[in-house]
């Protein structure tokens, strides 16, 4: 039960490309990879400078994501968590979309709303993201539960970490889908993590794919590090999804190779030696060499990448700094389909003051997580 | 017209919403075969079969968050909470998700869903069948709360419900259920949320509630003509966003208000009334707002009818204002 699927060394091997992959597939994944690392790099970065005010890196768990969402097609929906920008940023959302957000500008998707990394992408299929851990996973099944009265053909991916298995929501969503025999993907990315709290105390059990087993679901272990093994074992689990054979729990072991947000250093609670390991595994560096192997990759290209995306992701910055904060009466706005009375009354008061006593001033305030 | 009560009232709305709408689900424990366990879906299994009417595992955070994901879908989901004192495991799931899809996604993915429970006391079930949890979801942004107290009401305000675009907490005060039958149009109407009904006009005190203590204010309303004293009794109906220029309205006329609730006082529904009221009549009001209401200890078994306001302890509290000067 604690071996974990890998592909990528025998794929490295293999005179044919692996999994019915061409080379412009295995170049979007590389490329998907590399601009979410840039991504987070550049938030990061945006982050320390004062300009964003708190960001979620994913750094490390490029394959486990990528991988998996390379099965998915666009009519799939997703229940992403907020360390899963990845999906989106494979989806093609623009940057400026994604920037938007982070600075919670008026361009914002969801007008200033929620704070970086809680994207709602509806064009993409991206369900708006939530701060208390699992509760996208019932909110999944259920989904998934209308994919089959609506009997149509599509899946539902639902993301979560080795800390969400510990929730509540994790048992009822996969209990409920268990019994439904809905098409859900669970995905576990056991990234060892739930910030300071290592994956040994969530759990007794010997793994977390084993968890399966108790709802009646096959449970797969793979190697989150081995992006062709994560899309192999996703790829399956849709197959079976719409078969009608029902959920699967994917328990994808990665490692978090950053902060759980830019407000944390793991330095308090991590052996230096642990972290060193992981590095050595990095995603992006063992699928690059698979790639090169396979003459599918040069410094030349990889170069060429870096650039471009380095170029679009500073553009997208740009823009979405100088755009200006949301109105201030959308304030207001969806909290119901119409605005009710009391609400009517509550922003005419905020507008009054502002009209009598001038803007309202901005006084911070620093995430401290 | 046929007559019904309310609990046949509720069946019929979701006999009529289901026919009327495909997208129209209901899950919940026991809800299937048996019915319910009050026998409001009764019926409806047969009929819509396990895709439709759905028996759920026993647990209520899954049904809420499984609601909330088929209503993110676009489904019209009507779950069950059997009674609403087991609802907090499922509270996140509202409160949080459920409430606030629409406002943190921009307006992309609005959540309509229409959570029906039992509510308050009257059937001697102690404090895990008997709660009036209301303030708890009126103190949410983004939630509709309602809670209707004659069968009339119960199917038009749950169709009503069922047809609009946002969260609702429907609470079905269980003391009603069976109390007494009301001419109900048949097939689909709706009655409007948002809006109280006057259940007896008056001059002398105005008098609010909601749920199972209308009955007990209008014997109370009763006595109190005997009295003398005329009342302007007002069933709110709909609690969030509630309908306070009604209120304000009859304050405005009869200077008198008393609030009478089932649950706890303090925080109750009541008290954002009487603050209301404060505010925006204090030049009308002749005498200090009474509130009638639970005690605040936990909802009792072998003394409950001490707990809840019964028409005396309401007719005290009319007289109190009325006679004040």
């Amino acid at each position: 039960m604690t071996e974990m699927l890998q592909v990528l060394d025998a794929a490295t091997k293999a005179q044919k490309l692996p999994l019915g992959l061409t080379a412009d597939d295995l170049r979007a994944m590389y490329r998907a990879m590399v601009a979410t690392r840039a991504f987070d790099q550049r938030c990061m970065n945006l982050q320390r400078q004062g300009r964003i005010g708190f960001c979620v890196p994913s750094i490390g768990q490029e394959a486990s994501q990528v991988g998996a969402s390379y099965a998915a097609p666009l009519e799939d929906w997703v229940y992403p968590s907020y360390r899963t920008h990845s999906i989106a940023i494979l989806r093609g959302v623009p940057w400026k979309t994604l920037f938007d957000q982070l600075y919670g500008n008026g361009t914002d998707v969801v007008k200033g709303r929620q704070m970086p990394n809680h994207f709602s992408l509806r064009a993409w299929n991206l369900v708006s993201v939530s701060s208390p851990i699992g509760t996208q996973i019932s909110q999944a099944a259920g989904t998934a539960r209308a994919i089959q009265v609506r009997g149509e053909k599509r899946v539902v991916w639902t993301w979560f970490g080795d800390g969400g298995t510990s929730e509540g929501e994790f048992h009822a969503g996969l209990n409920f889908a268990g019994v439904w025999k809905s098409p859900c993907v669970f995905m576990c990315e056991n990234n060892h993590w739930a910030i300071s709290v290592p994956c040994e105390r969530q759990t007794a059990s010997e793994t977390f794919a084993q968890k399966a087993v108790a709802y009646g679901m096959p449970g797969v272990r793979v190697d989150g590090n081995d992006v062709l093994a994560v899309y192999q074992a996703a790829k399956e689990a849709r197959e079976r999804a719409l078969r009608g054979d029902g959920p699967t729990l994917i328990e994808s072991v990665t490692f978090r190779l950053g902060p759980h947000s830019s407000s944390d250093d793991p330095k308090r609670y991590q052996a230096p030696e642990l972290l060193e390991t992981w590095k050595k595994r990095d995603p992006i560096a063992r699928f690059q060499a698979f790639l090169e192997k396979k003459k599918l990759w040069t410094p030349a290209w990889d170069k060429q990448l870096s650039d471009e995306i380095a170029a679009e992701i500073g553009k997208a910055v740009d823009a979405a700094e100088q755009t200006p904060p949301p109105a201030v009466e959308t304030l207001f706005d969806d909290v119901y389909a119409t605005l009710p009375p009391h609400l009517v009354e509550q922003r005419q008061a905020v507008l009054d003051q502002i009209r009598t006593s001038g803007a309202i001033q901005d006084t911070g305030g620093k995430f401290p997580l | 017209m046929p007559e019904m009560t309310m609990l046949q009232a509720v069946n019929d709305a979701l006999h009529v919403a289901m026919a009327k709408d495909d997208r129209v689900v209901l899950l919940g424990e026991d809800i299937g075969k048996k019915g319910g366990v009050f026998g409001a879906t009764a019926g409806l299994w047969d009929k819509y079969g396990d895709l439709r009417v759905m028996d759920t595992p026993l647990s209520e955070n899954g049904i809420l968050g499984t609601a909330v994901g088929m209503g993110l879908y676009g489904l019209r989901p009507v779950p069950e909470i059997q009674f609403l004192d087991f609802i907090y495991p499922g509270f996140d799931q509202i409160v949080s998700e459920m409430a606030k899809f629409r406002y943190r996604s921009g307006g992309e993915y609005p959540c309509p869903c229409v959570v029906r429970s039992p509510s308050g006391g009257g059937i001697k079930g102690g404090h895990y069948h008997s709660q009036s949890a209301e303030s708890y979801f009126i103190h949410t942004p983004g939630l509709r709360v309602v809670m209707p107290s004659t069968p009339r009401d119960a199917k038009g305000m749950l169709l009503a419900s069922i047809f609009q675009d946002d969260p609702v907490i429907f609470l079905e005060p269980k003391a009603l259920y069976r109390h007494g039958k009301q001419e109900v149009e048949s097939g689909y109407f709706e009655v409007e949320l948002g809006k109280a009904r006057v259940v007896r006009a008056g001059d002398g005190v105005t008098v609010v509630t909601w749920g199972a203590m209308v009955p007990v204010c209008e014997a109370a309303a009763e006595k109190a003509a005997e009295k003398g004293v005329s009342v302007e009794l007002l069933d709110l109906r709909s609690l969030l966003p509630w309908d306070a220029d009604a209120v304000l309205a009859s304050v405005r006329k009869t200077g008198r208000l008393v609030l009478v609730q089932e649950a706890p006082r303090t925080l109750g529904f009541a008290s954002e009334i009487a603050a209301t009221a404060a505010e925006k009549a204090i030049d009308s009001l002749r005498a200090p707002v009474a509130r009638v209401s639970g005690f605040d200890t936990p909802f009792p078994y072998t003394l409950e009818h001490v707990y809840k306001p019964d028409a005396q302890r309401v007719l005290n509290a009319i007289e109190f204002v009325a006679k004040y000067d």
